[in-house]
């Protein structure tokens, strides 16, 4: 069996074991919620002032309610030492990673596709007109900080204070990402589309590199 | 079966193991004994290929463990203390899943016929989290053997062990070793370790001490003769 | 087992050259070079300032090349030049981080700018915040020190995407009133303090360096007497 298909054994593994108890979906999800709730209290603002303030409260959302997930994304690992038994089998550790992020990546598509339409509920704003922009604004923001993201649970989950440390390791390697990704997303909000194609190309660049990187460095992550 | 030649492994600062020279004909049950912190479970992990070692060579059924890793991962087998199984998945699911990743062929019924030999048929279906300690053992001794590997390596599996589950495992063992089984086994349990071993090893501080056929040897001269090893060393 | 390692001469050397360095420094940046013009003596931070970014960028190099050269070779020296080189890092930073918003507040009107080169720094400093604390949070020699060198790695590779993307972020909005050109050419009386102060900043990042190296090289000595007990 070649990389890709144990990367679906693994992948299939994840699914099932997250369907039985839905813990990190839900913990996402209605934590996404309750921040667009509290948004849409705390800033009680005007529709033109709204476009401003949204795409960053959107991203901020996401970026924390990914945090989250991450969290618990190596715990079932480490309960029994699973991630040796998984080291025992023949296969690449990269594996492990690519397998790890693309259940983390499946998770943020069904908190964002039921979050992002909340948050133009709960602000009172209207669907922008350049939808397909904004879903690849989406994709590429979600995976460029959940790829490093998935990479810096697995470093995280090897500490004892892995709940605190993610989120300290995490912020300062996603906030350019989150910056280029708020940058589209107004760009999108506000349809002046001038600046938007340097930022996107920008969030590709910083996807390359933050799968690049973990392709590299996850075997030392994981050696006995 | 297995030969291993100066096997070292520093971590850090430490000397884990300071040179282990090992031989294991194939179909032969190696019992190897030693105090805590003496390298027994470093060198388990080497011989699993789970961890490389520092210096010294490997070879398992002839081949260099440096440079046929995966071909040889199929061939090794691993029950340790952990179970290494996934609490929310089913017992049955738990060995598809890794059976597939070790690419069993006709997985189905093989997965079957394990659950039959542990007596877990009846739960095949039931998450491993609501399983006692026993029932989670047992399945891991089915989950290391999902692959039919002629080499198995046992770390403590006898901790924790109920009655039924120590039953099994002393049966299945029965079973390897007259299938020409080749195992290596880490315990403290002088009784179970010297039964049915043909070769026993003693670890202290890094190297292996003492080595012997502990058949004819009496259990209790062994403690002797341990306690003795361990307290010169 | 130290002192037979290390020349008590040359450290010795190294510290009382370090020494009058800073002082040569400190006597040619605050006395004799010449008051700027329109900013007035609070420019005279500025010797400071740069000679510390530029140590506390090359301290994060030195993390990231020591971090590579552990990962391949498992040698615990590097990653105790790795740490040590991490901690002076944030030390110089920090004053980086205090001495730019003192310059800032009386010549921008205003402590901070989300400028390309704040930002980064800050980011930067913020990621090695976060290295010192996987080395905190872990107990185990071996592991703390491979984990922390990867993080090391991404860390570094990080900061300069960081501040292309901070910069074109910010080139494209119109230009804040503060963060106008900052750049001032160095009159005659400056370069000698610039540079004098560059290289007193550099003896005294390789003084501590070599000083914190030892320290860490003795307790892991004594540490591994201990075990051996």
């Amino acid at each position: 069996m070649n990389f890709a298909g144990k990367v679906r054994v693994l992948l299939w593994k994840e699914v099932k074991s997250e369907l039985r108890t839905k813990e990190m979906l839900s913990a996402m999800l209605v934590f996404a919620l309750l921040v667009a709730v509290s948004f849409g209290f705390a800033l009680e603002i005007a529709k033109d002032e709204v476009a401003k303030v949204l795409p960053g409260v959107i991203w901020v959302t996401l970026a924390f309610a990914g945090i989250l997930g991450l969290n618990r994304s190596f715990v079932s690992e480490r309960q029994n030492d699973c991630i040796y038994g998984l080291m025992l089998c023949p296969v690449d550790r990269s594996a492990i990673y690519v397998a790890k992020t693309l259940m983390n990546l499946m998770l943020m598509a069904v908190v964002e596709l039921i979050a992002i339409p909340m948050f133009f509920i709960m602000f009172n704003y209207p669907l922008p007109a350049n939808l397909g922009l904004l879903i690849l604004v989406l994709f590429l923001g979600t995976y460029a900080f959940m790829v490093i993201g998935t990479f810096l649970s697995a470093l995280a989950a090897s500490t004892r204070i892995s709940e605190i440390l993610l989120p300290i390791l995490m912020i300062p390697l996603i906030v350019p990402v989150l910056i280029c990704a708020v940058q589209v997303t107004g760009g999108v909000f506000s349809g002046d589309l001038s600046g938007v194609s340097l930022y996107l190309k920008l969030l590709v660049t910083f996807g390359a590199i933050y799968s690049g990187l973990p392709f590299i460095l996850f075997d030392y992550l994981l050696e006995v | 079966m297995i030969v291993a030649k100066g096997l070292t492994k520093q971590i850090g600062s430490k000397r884990i193991l300071k040179g282990i020279d090992l031989e294991v004909a194939a179909g032969e049950f190696v019992t190897c004994f030693g105090p805590n912190g003496a390298g027994k479970s470093t060198t388990l992990k080497i011989l699993a290929l789970l961890s490389k070692a520092s210096s010294g060579q490997l070879f398992i059924d002839g081949m260099d463990v440096s440079k046929h890793g995966d071909v040889l991962r199929k061939k090794v087998g691993v029950i340790s203390h952990n179970t290494f199984l996934y609490d929310n998945l089913s017992a049955r699911e738990n060995l598809v899943f890794y059976g597939k990743m070790y690419e069993v062929q006709d997985l189905n019924k093989r997965v079957e016929k394990l659950l039959e030999d542990v007596g877990l048929t009846y739960a095949a279906n039931d998450t491993v989290r609501t399983f006692s300690r026993g029932m989670q053992q047992r399945l891991a001794i089915a989950r290391s053997l999902v692959h039919n590997p002629p080499i198995l390596l046992m770390d403590e599996p006898y901790t924790g062990l109920d009655e039924m589950a120590k039953g099994i495992l002393n049966s299945v063992l029965q079973q390897l070793s007259q299938s020409k089984h080749t195992v290596f086994l880490i315990t403290h349990d002088f009784d179970q370790g010297l039964e049915q071993s043909d070769q026993t090893v003693v670890l202290v501080g890094g190297r292996i001490v003492h080595r012997c056929d502990p058949k004819g040897i009496g259990r209790e001269d062994f403690r002797h003769l341990y306690l003795k090893l361990v307290e010169g060393a | 087992m130290a002192q037979n390692r290390e020349n008590p001469g040359w450290d010795r050397l190294l510290a009382w050259l370090t020494f009058f360095s800073v002082l040569a420094a400190l006597y040619l940046s605050l006395v004799y070079a010449p008051t700027e013009k329109t900013m007035g003596d609070v420019q005279r931070i500025f010797y400071f300032h740069v000679a510390s970014a530029w140590i506390g960028m090359f301290a994060f190099f030195v993390v990231f090349v020591a971090s590579i050269a552990y990962l391949a070779g498992k040698d615990a020296r590097w990653d105790i030049y790795a740490y040590t080189s991490a901690e002076l890092g944030v030390i110089f930073t920090t004053i980086v981080l205090v001495t730019g918003p003192i310059w800032a507040k009386p010549i921008w009107h205003t402590w901070w700018s989300w400028d390309p080169r704040l930002t980064t720094t800050l980011i930067m400093w913020f990621l090695y915040l976060a290295y010192g604390k996987i080395r905190s949070s872990l107990g185990e020699e071996e592991k703390r020190a491979r984990l922390a060198a990867v993080f090391g790695i991404i860390s570094f590779v990080d900061v300069p995407i960081v501040f292309m993307s901070i910069r074109w972020w910010k080139t494209l909005h119109p230009a804040p009133v503060v963060g106008g050109s900052t750049g001032f050419a160095l009159a005659g009386g400056m370069i000698p303090a610039f540079f004098v102060s560059l290289f007193a900043f550099t003896l005294l990042y390789i003084f501590l360096m070599r000083r914190s190296v030892r320290i860490e090289r003795m307790s892991a000595e004594i540490r591994a007497i201990k075990e051996n007990l």
